[in-house]
Formats: C-alpha cells, structure tokens, sequence
C-alpha cells in the first residue's frame, strides 16, 4: 500500500527519437504529485512509463532506473503486466468497458488477478470501491445496467473504482478531469484528497489552479525546442513552485508568460 | 429578434435529390425482394396443391423438401461451426499478434479465397480433399463409431456430409475472418488500455475489451457465410454423395441428403412441368430458412445492444 518511488537519471525512447531525457525524482508517498507543463513536453510520456504502459507502442523503451520501495519496475525479470497490477492507471477519457455492467466494470480488475472470491465478498469489494470514488449513491439500484450509460464524470469516477479496486500501491492519473466539467471536476479533485490516505497518486494536468489545489509536490516539464528531448525543469513543494520558483522557465509558464 | 418570421427552412436541390435517390434505392431492395417472394409462392402452388403421388418421390411435397432442408441445415451448421471459431482466431491473429507487415500480406491471401470461384472449391473438395479424409473417417468408424454422428459405413470416396461441410467452411472462411477483422481493428484504443492498465495480458485484454466489443460484428459476418453456405451450389453438387430423401446425422458414409440448391442445380436440367413446381418449392423453403436465420440473428445481436459499445 501506497509505496514511494524513486527514478534516477530516466530516458525514454520512441524508437531512436528520446522524448523525455534525464530524469531523476522521488516521489513521496500518501500524497498527490502534479506534473505541469506545456503539450508535447513529455510528462504523459513519462507518466506512462512509471507502469510501463508506454510499452503498448511498439519501439518504447526507457533507460534509467524506476524502483518502488526497492523494486525495480525495470528488472529483467520483471512482467511489466504485475507492474500495472501493482500501480492503477486513469484516463485523460473516461474509459469504462462499454460491453460490461457497472458493477462487472468495478470488478475486471479483481477478476484478473483470478482472485477466486465469494459473491459476497465481490460485492462488498465491488461497493467499498464505488463508495470510495463517491460514485456509489448515484449507482447503487442500477448496478447491472451497462457503464455507457452514465455521464463523463460518472464514467470518470467509475474509472477511479475500477482502478482501486484492486488495491493498487500507486494510483496514475492522466490529465483526469480535462474532459470533464467544472462540478465533476471538483468531485474528482475532492476524491483525490481522499484517497491520497492511502495511495500514492502522480497526477498530469494541465490545469494550474487544480495542482496548486491537490498536490503536496509540483514538477514542472518542459522541452527547449521542437524536437529535442522534455525535461524534468524543476520539482519542488507545490507551495514553492507556485509563489518562488527557482526557474525562470517555471516562473514564466505558471504565470503564462509562456513562450 | 422581436418581429423577424423565422423563415421557412430551405430545400436544396442537392438536398432534395440525395433523398431522393436513397429513399428509392431503399424502395428498389422491398420491390425486388418483393417480387422474388412472389415469383416462389406463386410458383410453388402447383406443386403444394398437387396429388402427393405425382410429385417426384411419391410422397407429397413436404416429404420431397424436408430430407433437402435438413441437408442444408446440417452442411450450413458444419460450416459455421468449423468456420467461426476459425475466422475469428484469424481475425484475432492478423489484428493483435502477427507483425504489421506480415498482416498485411495474410489478410490479402485470406481476401483472395472469398475470389475463388466455388466451382474450383467443388473441384478441390473432390479430388484432392474427399480422399484424404478418407483414412479420418474409417479411423472415426472405428474409434468413434458410438457418436451417432461417426456411425458409418465409413465412405470409401469421402465424398460425405462432413466433406462437402468442410468445403463450405472454406468458402465462407474468408467473410468471417474479413468482417471480424474489421471489427477488431475498430476497437478504440482506449478500450485495450483501459485492459492493459488493469494489468491483463494480451489474451486478457482481448476477452475483455476486444472480443465483447466485436461480438455484434462477428455475429453478422457469421450469418453472411451463413448465407452463403446454406445457398451454395456449385461445390456441394461435384462434393457430395446423394441418396434421395435420406434423413441422418450420419456424417461420414456415402448416404447422404442433399442440399436445396444444389439438388435444384442438379434437376433442374432434366424437369418439366410438376418437378420444376417442385423445385420451386424447395427454393421457396430455402428462402423462409434463410429470414428465419436472419431475424434471429438479429434478435441476438438486438437481445444486449445496450451493452454493445455502440451507445
């Protein structure tokens, strides 16, 4: 449960084009870190490679170290598939499997790990999940109707269940609330005060105010020119990146007087 | 806006002639279905109306038709049962295992069996195919033989149900796997990461978000070789081994039913008067299987379309 991890001197690869170059951090765990920066600076990138999900594309690849609480995700032995069973994903887009009910959504992740459960045991996992992503009110007496039918905030805090059901020591949210509007965004930003008490969450946003508002850490990503690898600028306290940042760059860019 | 009409809304001409020309296309499919319904009832009554006596076989109308529709039924159901599950392990492997290139150049060849003349498969299924299930099916006698469906006499040519159903599997091999195929390259991206995410594997992440989202398309082009296996001619004609007005699930002797079409196909040259009524028949029966099919794939595919990822 909520484990730290600690990335030292990380490139990642598209085939031989490097995306992101030389990253090292720690991240704390039982709190939010916000990534920030402008598009196409490589923070999603290096988001996704925390669970080795940018793997999916073929000719991905990093070089460097990502180690959780002395584990190191990168090992040669390592099956990137018990990686993201250990660390949870959320979309930028609501993602619930449209073919599936609300509740069989909930518990895709449970039923993965072949995880032989009594039915009633699934239901009282199936409904502390909902209930943690504050879905479980709105959800409760139309458990078996399908997820399509809810609405983007919904599908979105359906999502957040899904993926911490299956208690994750980590929690990866990509750009969650950016598809979302201005009330579900609050609901989400709330659930992640919540549930910082028990993961750890990295959060990729684009939105200032929302990682001022939930994160304990900022780092700001960003890359010097079109073509060359993103960087890690500057990661620091939130507090300290949003009222003294040690970066010229990073005063620019929260102040959005950027480029 | 106080005192401004809304203005009445402006046909196109563009406007007007699309809808035009797609209603009566829509139209031309009702009027030409229409008509072939008509031609065949019309066209039975003769033969339903008929002495049973007359009729070839001697027993009335009903007797002619039934051993034929249950041959089509049987042909079609090995077909679809060797050709599905087949088609869509195709399918799967040119969309998520095989490398792009390689995809590329298997879709293709699969593409090119649907161009395949179903005379050439005829032509295959009896000369190189039939003898070569011959040894399967004396092994199946021998070994299998208490499965009503092996119980012999073992045919000595292979020209058996169990063949002409495995030629028809190969004719309709490709519209299975071409339809599938479509379908699974259309499921969103986001469905398979949310998959990967959760840390399924490749084959995880296909019975969870891939094959689901798919059903529906695969259902369809399952009922598509459907069609075509139950109105093939040609191959069943040169394949199979006929014993008018057999009934058996006996899948491997030399007794079989034969199929609508291609019993039409191969009397239709030699009848006149009350047999061509007949065959009329025959061809009206094939039609009502054929929307008895449809209508309930339709309602399967209809029966979890809430769920079917299209909403």
């Amino acid at each position: 449960m909520a484990k730290r991890i600690d990335i030292s001197d990380l490139d990642i690869f598209y085939g031989d084009f490097r995306a992101v170059a030389d990253v090292t951090v720690s991240i704390e765990p039982r709190s939010v870190t916000a990534l920030i920066g402008p598009s196409g600076c490589g923070k999603s990138t290096f988001l996704r490679s925390i669970n080795r999900m940018h793997e999916v594309l073929p000719g991905a690849r990093v070089e460097g170290k990502v180690v959780m609480d002395g584990q190191d995700l990168y090992g040669a032995d390592v099956d990137p598939v018990d990686v993201r069973r250990q660390i949870g994903m959320v979309f930028q887009r609501p993602n619930p499997f449209p073919t599936m009910s609300i509740y069989d959504n909930v518990a895709a992740g449970i039923r993965l790990n072949a995880r032989r459960m009594a039915k009633t045991d699934l239901d009282g996992l199936v409904e502390r999940s909902l209930q943690a992503a504050n879905l479980w009110r709105e959800v409760r007496d139309r458990l078996n109707r399908p997820a399509s039918g809810l609405s983007g905030g919904q599908q979105q805090r359906l999502c957040i269940a899904r993926a911490i059901a299956v208690e994750p020591d980590v929690l990866l949210m990509d750009e969650p609330a950016s598809a979302l509007d201005p009330i579900s965004t609050l609901a989400i930003e709330d659930l992640m005060t919540e549930l910082k008490e028990r993961f750890t969450i990295v959060i990729v946003t684009h939105n200032m105010q929302q990682a001022a508002r939930v994160s304990e850490q900022t780092g700001f990503f960003n890359l010097s020119s079109a073509g060359q690898p993103g960087r890690l600028v500057e990661f620091d306290s939130t507090e300290k990146i949003f009222s003294n940042p040690e970066q010229k760059a990073t005063e620019d860019y929260i102040s959005g007087r950027f480029g | 806006m106080t005192g401004v009409n809304p203005s009445p809304p402006v046909r196109r001409l563009g406007d007007r002639l699309f809808a035009g020309s797609a209603r009566g296309a829509g139209i031309a499919i009702l009027v030409v279905l229409a008509g072939v319904a008509a031609f065949l009832v019309v066209d039975s009554v003769p033969a339903l109306v008929a002495p049973a006596a007359d009729v070839p076989g001697g027993k009335g109308v009903f007797s002619y038709v039934g051993p034929l529709l249950f041959g089509t039924v049987i042909a079609a159901v090995i077909a679809l049962v060797v050709a599905t599950p087949l088609g869509v392990a195709i399918a799967l492997f040119l969309t998520h295992y095989a490398p792009r290139r390689l995809a590329q150049g298997l879709g293709y060849v699969v593409d090119l069996l649907a161009a395949i003349p179903s005379i050439v498969f005829g032509f295959w299924g009896i000369f190189w195919l039939a003898p070569r299930m011959v040894p399967f099916y004396a092994w199946a006698e021998e070994h299998l033989g208490f499965i009503p469906l092996f119980a012999g006499p073992a045919s000595a040519t292979g020209r058996t149900m169990l063949t002409a159903g495995v030629v028809l599997a190969v004719m309709i091999l490709p519209i299975i796997s071409a339809i599938s195929r479509e379908v699974f390259a259309q499921v969103p991206t986001l469905h398979r990461e949310a998959a990967l995410a959760l840390g399924a594997t490749r084959w995880e992440m296909i019975r969870m978000a891939v094959l689901p989202y798919g059903r529906s398309g695969v259902i369809g082009g399952a009922m598509l070789g459907l069609g075509r296996a139950l109105g093939e001619t040609l191959a069943i004609a040169l394949v199979l081994s006929v014993s008018a007005g057999t009934m058996t699930f006996n899948l491997i002797s030399s007794t079989n039913p034969s199929t609508i079409a291609a019993n039409i196909a191969l009397q239709f040259p030699e009848s006149s008067g009350l047999d061509v009524h007949t065959l009329i028949a025959s061809g009206l029966a094939l039609f009502a299987l054929t929307l008895v099919v449809n209508v309930l794939a339709r309602a399967v595919v209809n029966r979890r379309a809430d769920f079917s990822g299209a909403n």
